[in-house]
């Protein structure tokens, strides 16, 4: 059996799961247990035929061919003709692909998914029944979403992922529905990714007019085999292309509707809004990375704007007191380091991070659900403390994950942040595109982050797990434990966070570049481009001596150490939250920016939201105004110009179609004496109208 | 049969209407069981159409030619393309549609009402396939009255207002389009010395007209007229201010009809008169058509997203979808104008499946008000997914109908138009955002006013009537081959000239 060939199905079963829950199970109300097996199913047989598939095509056909499954034509639109002025068929296929970066994706979004229903089957248990149905119809929704953006083999067939993975994070946001913030929360996550969705559409039309298809194994090694000719058009695409990104990804300027996110159940926040969903602009630079590497000004664009994304979230991140608002906002961070790793051209450390930051970011998020769920829905850490004892799983796995994201050597973030910092740090000396000094003070900017990032994770755990417990009595007598079902996740998701940064050990460090596992599977999607390939190797190899490397390692080892050394100076012992309260009422307005996350949401309410607002009703008001204002002036002059005309036609044309006229009129009189009622007279008009028609033809003719 | 199948279906409404004439007045539940199996039997028949269509065959097929008034040239004669297929179709399968969903109404004139549809829906019909302008004509001003009568009587409050305003309307088109014909038909018979009125007659000489000569020119001033009559019923911006009235005013019946079949008689009109019998001028005009296609896309979205009505609202964003449609005629690519005729049935689909949830929440609520909902998921759980599917068809979230359309319109004129493209993209942004702003007011949040605490769910007959809508758009969306296959070569005609 070939399982690479059914890799359709992969997406196909979550989406039964979600028809089935969604129409026979929330409707009918049937019991969780039924739920569940569906549920289960649909995410679990996704899981094992895509590991089978992957296994299978690795083996069988090894990771250089890209394998393609087409399954019918979706849809055609005739010729058109393109740029270099040939003629193109519109013909867009329903096809899957499965190559390294899809299969690396495919794996872990289906390993995680996984884990996450299952979680979910303890978080959610006291929900309605059909509420339960409902919750994983959504989710498995996603997973049909998702599977379908990271296997499609266009960019059409990735988009119809791309918004339905928007679709699904709208209405699991949306989930308690009957609460206004959380619906709204919904809205705004899936108007603002619309906004780059309208930028990804943008790039999948000038991609059509420069390369005449939309299947990414025929434009990639199109483009890279005549980088001179497609340069300008790949800075087009390249930029439009991300600001899909910036929205899916969160980035600045449209990252706000990912820590509205958190009104979504937390199981989601780990699914959608850490682990998957928002890498997909990741995901989707990385696999159209051809198109950047033959633009240095959209790589610069992308490391820019992740490199400003990763600090700025950080620094909000230090202040806030809602426990799953100070993930959200490492999200953003970390997803700004992703970006700033493809922006520098290391895109293989950017898939890395998606995947380590995918088991500890999940870890955290299922972490803080399993808090909140002992807490009683409490999220505000200010309220919790010294949970340590009662949850020793839950403690011990945040621990993990937090050791991991805050760049702890061994620990999985470390591998992959370590690497990111350094070829940022390699852009800047190999003046990569004569942009090194830029890439340097992004550089510098990303050390800085992973400071406060290591900070403000550990002053989570502190502040959470360790000291007293601060929520009165009552709540403490609750506090528990999770069941298995939810801490089961967390222990798999806490030794990956451990270890799943081996598959990337910098072999390079050690003079074996072939201990990188990860970079020797992804080798085949990074293409090599002209005769540049030759020219990046000269850059890697040259810029930074491996001693210089070395300290890096330190370095970035030594900015983990003190953010943690700080958190510990802030947060534990005696002389807790003294320090903070001091510093935040020295330095008040910066406090309250950060605070206020810089006020962008106040400010963009007052100026996006309220103009469009603003124009609309002008525009109504013009519409009702001005624009019926002159029909209805029309109109009254249409009203005189009847008179007269009607004069016109009584004495001239009339008399003209007379005995037209008087046969209909003839044949009237029987037709009313046979019906009475309203529309034997309409009839009569229509006839007459006729009739006054044929009067005017004869006129005009004769 | 197929012969005169295709007059014989267009006639076959009004057969019906004759049926009904001697069934007494107080007998209402004949009357609408009559017109239902009258529009169900006319639906099952049109399929033939359908199944006995050619799609390689660009020509018209189905033709069927009478004489009429010989001594002008003017006959019966009807055809089907691969474009009118698909609008006859449209229009066949709402009928049974809107006869079910006006099924439990309670109004005055049940047998009026049925009568006046009936005739109605010959009228749509006989629009479609004409090959006679004459004919077109007559047609096209048969709809008008049925129409008229359905709003000004059937309607709401402002009923009186909204059928003048929407008579005169296209009565001022529709005159103008009158003389053009009529010049049409004398510059036929200037060139060839027989008189005509036939379309596949006038596609060789209309043509001919002249363009050049500044603004006076007999081509450009024949377009300007043809251009006025369906820029009106399309609506294409500044022309659409009696459809808000219109919709608003219109009882669910007339909605529906009004926003699936009747719009697309504007844009149907373009392709079949402006664009074919008229390229020359066609091409002089295409930057205006364009410029307000763009401007309707966008103002029609802007004002949807702050009407406070929720037909107002599904009225102006029907400003901006057709808007899509326009752009895509106009943008003149085989895709972009294959899209344009895939998403005049999209339109149809969801604007008309709108309409019917609409009118379903209005006659449990008797308001239309966003103010008045909130929270209505909590007790009507399967109404609000089936809206909330509609809608999302509606802003073209792919693997649903609108998607396909809106790629292709856009994709195709990207070539040639990319700022328009760009523009035209802002209205996709500014689609989700009064759509599901409308969703959000009326569905989620907290059920805050207690009169719709006992809304009942969707009953079984709504369901039905929405259903087939329903199944159309997810079809549409995932294999949308079936419905382009048929129009493509008839496109590729339409653009070879």
């Amino acid at each position: 059996m070939k399982f690479y060939d059914l890799i359709w199905l992969i997406p196909i079963f979550p989406l039964l799961g979600a028809i089935i829950n969604g129409l026979v199970s929330n409707r009918l109300g049937l019991q969780k247990s039924v739920t569940n097996a569906v549920a289960i199913a649909g995410s679990g047989l996704a899981w094992l035929l895509g590991w089978a598939a992957i296994v299978q095509w690795a083996l069988e056909l090894g990771i250089h061919n890209t394998h393609i499954v087409s399954l019918f034509s979706w849809f055609q639109g005739g010729s058109l003709r393109i740029l270099d002025g040939s003629v193109a068929e519109v013909d867009v296929a329903a096809s899957f692909q499965l190559d390294p970066v899809s299969a690396l994706m495919v794996a872990f979004v289906t390993f995680v998914g996984f884990l996450i229903h299952v979680y979910s089957i303890g978080y959610m248990h006291d929900e309605s029944d059909r509420a339960y149905a409902r919750y994983f119809s959504y989710l498995n929704l996603f997973m049909f979403s998702m599977l379908v953006l990271v296997l499609g083999s266009n960019m059409a067939v990735m988009f119809v992922g791309w918004e339905g993975v928007g679709l699904c994070s709208y209405l699991l946001i949306g989930f308690y529905f009957e609460k206004e913030w959380c619906a709204a929360a919904g809205m705004k996550a899936f108007i603002v990714n619309r906004i780059g969705d309208w930028g990804f559409l943008l790039a999948i039309f000038a991609t059509f007019m420069v390369f005449g298809t939309l299947e990414f194994t025929e434009i990639f090694p199109t483009a890279a085999a005549h980088p001179e000719t497609y340069a300008a058009a790949a800075t087009v695409i390249g930029l439009l292309l991300f600001v899909g990104a910036i929205g899916k990804s969160a980035q600045i300027p449209l990252y706000v509707w990912l820590p509205d996110a958190m009104a979504g159940p937390t199981p989601v926040s780990a699914l959608i809004h850490a682990a998957t969903m928002v890498t997909a602009g990741v995901y989707m630079v990385v696999r159209c990375n051809v198109i950047y590497r033959l633009s240095p000004t959209a790589m610069l664009v992308v490391a820019i704007i992740g490199g400003l994304t990763a600090i700025i979230a950080a620094t909000i991140g230090l202040v806030q007191n809602d426990i799953k608002k100070v993930l959200a906002y490492s999200t953003v961070s970390q997803l700004g380091y992703m970006f700033l790793a493809a922006g520098v051209g290391a895109f293989v450390a950017a898939i890395f991070h998606v995947l380590t930051h995918a088991f500890f970011k999940a870890c955290l998020f299922l972490g803080s659900g399993s808090v909140i769920h002992a807490c009683g829905g409490e999220q505000d850490i200010r309220k919790m403390g010294g949970l340590k004892k009662y949850m020793p799983t839950t403690y011990w796995t945040f621990l993990a994950a937090t050791l991991a994201i805050s760049g702890i050597p061994i620990f999985a973030g470390f591998f992959s942040k370590d690497e990111i910092l350094a070829k940022a740090f390699e852009a800047g000396a190999g003046d990569l595109n004569t942009f090194g000094t830029t890439y340097y003070a992004l550089w510098a900017l990303a050390v800085v982050a992973a400071v406060l990032t290591a900070f403000y994770m550990f002053r989570l755990v502190f502040v959470t797990f360790h000291g007293e417990f601060r929520g009165g009595e009552e709540a403490e007598h609750h506090l528990h434990e999770s069941p298995w079902t939810m801490t089961m996740p967390l222990v798999v998701l806490g030794v990956l966070s451990i270890f799943g940064g081996l598959i990337g050990i910098p072999g390079k460090l050690f003079h074996h570049p072939e201990w990188n596992l990860i970079e020797r599977f992804l080798e085949p999607v990074i293409l090599p481009i002209g005769h540049a390939a030759e020219n990046a190797e000269h850059l890697s190899h040259h810029a930074v001596s491996l001693g210089l490397e070395w300290g890096l390692v330190l370095l970035s080892v030594a900015a983990a150490s003190f953010g943690i050394w700080l958190a510990y100076r802030f947060y534990m012992g005696a002389g807790a939250f003294v320090r903070p309260r001091l510093l935040a009422e020295r330095f008040s307005f910066a406090y309250r920016l950060l605070l206020n996350k810089y006020w962008v949401d106040e400010i963009y309410a007052a100026t996006v939201i309220a103009g469009t607002i603003k124009l609309s009703r002008f525009l109504w008001e013009f519409d009702a105004r001005v624009v019926d204002g002159v029909v209805n002036g029309t109109a009254l002059t249409t009203v005189g110009s009847s008179f007269i005309s009607g004069v016109f036609d009584l004495k001239v044309v009339d008399g003209a179609v007379n005995l037209v006229a008087k046969s209909y009129d003839v044949a009237s009189r029987e037709f009313r004496r046979l019906q009475v009622g309203f529309t034997q007279g309409y009839a009569m008009v229509m006839v007459f109208g006729a009739a006054v028609l044929l009067g005017v033809f004869y006129l005009v003719k004769l | 049969m197929d012969q005169h199948l295709l007059f014989l279906l267009t006639l076959s409404p009004t057969i019906f209407a004759i049926l009904l004439l001697p069934i007494p007045k107080h007998w209402k539940r004949v009357h609408r069981v009559v017109t239902l199996i009258g529009s169900t039997v006319i639906f099952a028949v049109s399929t033939r159409l359908w199944t006995g269509f050619n799609p390689d065959n660009p020509a018209f097929q189905f033709v069927d030619q009478h004489q009429w008034i010989p001594q002008f040239g003017i006959s019966i004669h009807v055809g089907l393309d691969g474009i009118s297929l698909l609008l006859v179709l449209l229009t066949t399968l709402l009928l049974p549609v809107v006869v079910l969903a006006a099924w439990s109404l309670n109004i005055e004139h049940i047998k009026s009402l049925h009568i006046t549809f009936l005739l109605l829906a010959t009228g749509m019909m006989g629009t479609f396939v004409s090959l006679d302008l004459f004919l077109f004509y007559i047609f096209w001003e048969i709809t008008l009255i049925p129409m008229y009568f359905i709003i000004g009587v059937w309607g709401g409050p402002r009923r009186i207002y909204a059928a003048v305003k929407f008579f005169i309307f296209t009565m001022v088109g529709s005159v103008l389009m009158l003389v053009a014909i009529l010049y049409l038909g004398w510059f036929h018979h200037q060139q060839t010395g027989v008189w005509s009125y036939d379309y596949l007659d006038f596609l060789q000489t209309a043509p001919l007209l002249s363009v050049s000569g500044g603004w006076l020119a007999p081509g450009l001033l024949v377009f300007a007229a043809f251009a006025l009559a369906f820029a009106i019923k399309v609506p294409i911006f500044p022309f659409h201010t009696w459809l808000p009235d219109a919709h608003v005013e219109a009882p669910t019946t007339g909605s529906v009809l009004l926003a699936g079949v009747l719009l697309k008689m504007g844009a149907y009109g373009f392709m079949r008169f402006n664009r074919a019998l008229l390229p020359d001028a066609w091409d002089i005009f295409v930057p205006l058509i364009l410029a307000l296609a763009v401007i309707g896309i966008i103002y029609g979205a802007l004002v949807a997203m702050v009407q406070p009505d929720v037909k107002k609202l599904v009225a102006y964003s029907s400003v901006s979808h057709m808007g899509f449609v326009m752009l895509g005629l106009a943008a003149g690519t085989q895709a972009s104008t294959q899209g344009a005729v895939l998403q005049m049935v999209n339109h149809g689909l969801t604007t008309g499946a709108l309409f019917l949830l609409v009118g379903m929440i209005y006659e449990r609520t008797y308001t239309r008000l966003i103010a008045d909902f909130g929270g209505l998921a909590t007790v009507m759980p399967v109404y609000t997914g089936i809206f909330l599917v509609v809608t999302l068809g509606s802003i073209g979230l792919p693997g649903l109908n609108g998607f396909v359309g809106e790629f292709l319109i856009l994709a195709g004129a990207w070539q040639n138009y990319p700022l328009a493209v760009v523009l035209a993209g802002l209205g996709i942004i500014l689609g989700a955002v009064y759509m599901l702003w409308m969703v959000q007011r009326i569905f989620w949040g907290p059920l805050d006013n207690p009169k719709n605490e006992g809304l009942s769910d969707i009953r079984f007959r709504e369901l039905m009537v929405v259903a087939p809508l329903l199944v159309l758009i997810v079809w549409i969306g995932i294999y949308p081959t079936t419905f382009l296959n048929p129009m493509e070569a008839a496109v590729r005609l339409l653009l070879a000239r």
